[in-house]
């Protein structure tokens, strides 16, 4: 009987809840972005053990975490898409971003390996609006004067789940091909004219695997992790360009940080010889004027950190960190913009 | 025996505050439901409104889902619901009906266990299962050899032709029948089978009797009998149909489009939530997709209302033929 006291049960549960509170008050938390919840979670671990600090980091999703940081019940928010600046002052919000990550498009044309195609924005665009059917049209082949394309028809396959990676690849469709701006448009969802919708990087790649003839994108780490058959892109300086560390890194580089107001840039088509075209930041928002000063500067102090020691961590799982002259410039913001 | 003792007044003041308190706690648990039903009611009402008030009826008449230019219309995912279950139903009514007989008229006393307990089984398995196998295992099957005799054999028929057209991608509303006529095969069959067994022997035995082949008394006997059961198993998997959302998810193609053929990438409304509420940003956008589920609230809560309504007319068929 007694090992099922009710009430001893009741008040061993009710200090386990009272210990779990205590636990978290000291941690960081943060809720938003899907896209690098991998890293975050990596360098969250590495700095709990160094100084102790937990990070409660709730990957929602982009929407998710606006709303949160807006109703304040987080420290910070995480964006895979950045906010307006007037948005940001609007809401009181300081933007910065974080880490940096690309979208590789993959295909499965029969006879064709990883890096042998060669796409360009205008083609993919066209592809997706279904304007171009089969793999052997004269834009397609035009492009890979090299490879004995297929009449196979094209099957684009999208993601169905919002994400930052739809946006990423929406908003270098529109960019690169204005009838697809115009009616399709960037957005994490978007209304896809043709095609099927895959839920996730592992849909969308099994999807392609799957179908013979498909084009699909994921996000960079899972095409390289699953070594899937990536296509090359023609970047904005006309230049081919391979998906790799490398090119993400100089796409970032080579974007006007200091002339985007709130950190607001979309790295999609940069210039530069280097440059890969969809290549993306996932922003942290905090408040100006933080209802909890303490709690923020110490979410400062974890991103500073992550600033410093986080760059081989980042690398080992396939993203990309920020330029050296890029964090200088956020530094600088911190300091200027958050009270 | 001895008189059975008196019970001392103080027991019996206990005994009826127990009483007391276990119903006051029964009635606090059965109000607590009503309460949450209220609550939710009340919230997607709350939510929806916004999209409601400002697409009116054309929220339900469009099929349009545009987030860029944020305008909404529920058609495709009300169409994809709808289809897609009664595809499940379709496919699953047979099945279900065929197990249940099976099991309780013709198998084997020591084949009946392991079957039953493999079928509750099946309902355990979550629906992400359902949904990672379907995509990956399914989806494979179905491209490569199902669908492309599907289009081949029914494709060039007229009226029912147009149901098989296009190209086969293995995912789409078809597919998605399949998975959910699956998940839904448990529920049917085990609220049938435990039907069939409560028609009593001696029905049965009667209809032996005169002479009936199994063939007669199952269908003219324990059928009959145990009609408004079965009708109570159907509208139970048809709830879980029209809800389910992960399986589905993984298995529709995903598409704000209604498609004339099965074969085409279709939506549902749990799909359409599920794949983007996480991402939604925006009133008008979040709106819509809380109005959404309000939209499936009231298709079930029709479909319920139905089969009761169906229930009564059967049961007082039923009487007035005695």
């Amino acid at each position: 009987m007694n090992a099922f006291n009710p009430k001893r049960m009741l008040l061993a549960a009710l200090s386990a809840v009272a210990f779990a509170g205590a636990a978290s008050a000291a941690d960081i938390s943060g809720a938003g972005a899907t896209f690098p919840y991998p890293v975050y979670s990596k360098w969250a671990d590495a700095y709990k053990t160094q100084t102790g600090v937990g990070l409660n980091y709730q990957s929602i999703g982009s929407g998710g975490g606006i709303k949160q940081i807006k109703a304040k019940t987080v420290t910070f928010g995480a964006s895979d898409m950045p906010l307006e600046q007037k948005d940001l002052q609007l809401a009181g919000l300081v933007q910065f971003p974080m880490i940096i990550g690309g979208v590789v498009p993959v295909v499965n044309v029969k006879g064709v390996q990883g890096g042998q195609m060669v796409l360009d924005g205008a083609t993919v665009a066209a592809i997706y609006l279904g304007e171009i059917t089969k793999w052997n049209d004269a834009r397609v082949q035009k492009l890979n004067p090299k490879l004995a394309l297929p009449g196979t028809a094209i099957a684009p396959v999208y993601r169905s789940d919002g994400s930052g990676t739809n946006f990423l690849f929406s908003n270098y469709l529109s960019s690169a091909y204005p009838k697809f701006h115009d009616t399709v448009g960037a957005n994490t969802s978007v209304q896809w004219p043709v095609g099927i919708g895959a839920k996730g990087n592992e849909g969308v790649a099994n999807m392609t695997a799957q179908t013979d003839g498909a084009i699909g994108y994921v996000e960079y780490a899972y095409a390289k992790q699953n070594k899937m058959a990536y296509a090359d892109l023609i970047n904005s300086a006309g230049k081919t360009v391979a998906p790799n560390a490398e090119s993400f890194q100089a796409a970032a580089a080579s974007a006007d940080w200091a002339h985007a107001p709130g950190y607001h840039l979309i790295l999609t088509n940069q210039p530069g010889p280097k440059s890969w075209p969809i290549t993306g930041a996932s922003f942290i928002l905090l408040y100006r004027t933080p209802p909890d000063p303490a709690a923020t500067a110490t979410a400062l102090k974890f991103f500073d950190w992550a600033y410093k020691n986080g760059g081989k961590m980042a690398a080992d799982l396939d993203y990309v960190p920020l330029p050296e002259g890029l964090i200088k410039l956020v530094r600088a913001t911190w300091k200027a913009e958050i009270k | 025996m001895n008189s059975v003792p008196a019970i001392a007044p103080a027991q019996a003041a206990g005994q009826r505050l127990r009483e007391r308190v276990f119903r006051g706690a029964t009635f606090a648990a059965a109000l607590l439901v009503l309460l949450l039903l209220g609550g939710v009611a009340v919230s997607l009402a709350v939510g929806s409104w916004p999209a409601f008030s400002h697409f009116k009826l054309a929220f339900l008449t469009r099929e349009i889902w545009n987030p860029v230019t944020d305008e909404y219309g529920a058609l495709a995912p009300i169409f994809g619901t709808l289809v897609t279950s009664l595809l499940a139903l379709l496919l699953a009514i047979p099945v279900s009906l065929g197990i249940a007989i099976f099991l309780t008229e013709l198998a084997p006393t020591w084949l009946k266990r392991p079957v039953g307990t493999a079928i509750e089984l099946l309902a355990a398995v979550p629906s992400i299962i359902f949904g990672i196998w379907g995509l990956f295992v399914l989806a494979p099957v179905l491209q490569r050899h199902v669908q492309p005799w599907l289009i081949e054999v029914l494709g060039p028929l007229p009226l029912i032709g147009k149901l098989f057209q296009g190209p086969p991608f293995g995912i789409g509303v078809l597919s998605a029948g399949f998975v959910l006529a699956i998940m839904v095969i448990p529920f049917v069959s085990a609220v049938m089978r435990d039907v069939f067994e409560t028609v009593p022997d001696v029905l049965k035995e009667s209809g032996y009797g005169l002479g009936a082949t199994t063939w007669e008394v199952i269908w003219q006997v324990v059928v009959p009998y145990s009609r408004t059961g079965m009708i109570g198993g159907i509208m139970l998997g048809l709830g879980r149909a029209l809800g389910e959302t992960m399986a589905v998810t993984f298995v529709i193609g995903n598409a704000h489009r209604i498609g004339s053929s099965l074969l085409a990438p279709g939506t549902t409304i749990s799909a359409s939530i599920a794949n983007e509420f996480a991402e939604a940003v925006g009133d008008l956008y979040t709106s819509s997709l809380i109005a959404l589920g309000a939209l499936l609230f009231l298709i079930t809560f029709t479909v319920i209302a139905a089969a009761r309504f169906m229930l009564m007319r059967l049961d007082r068929r039923a009487l007035s033929s005695v």
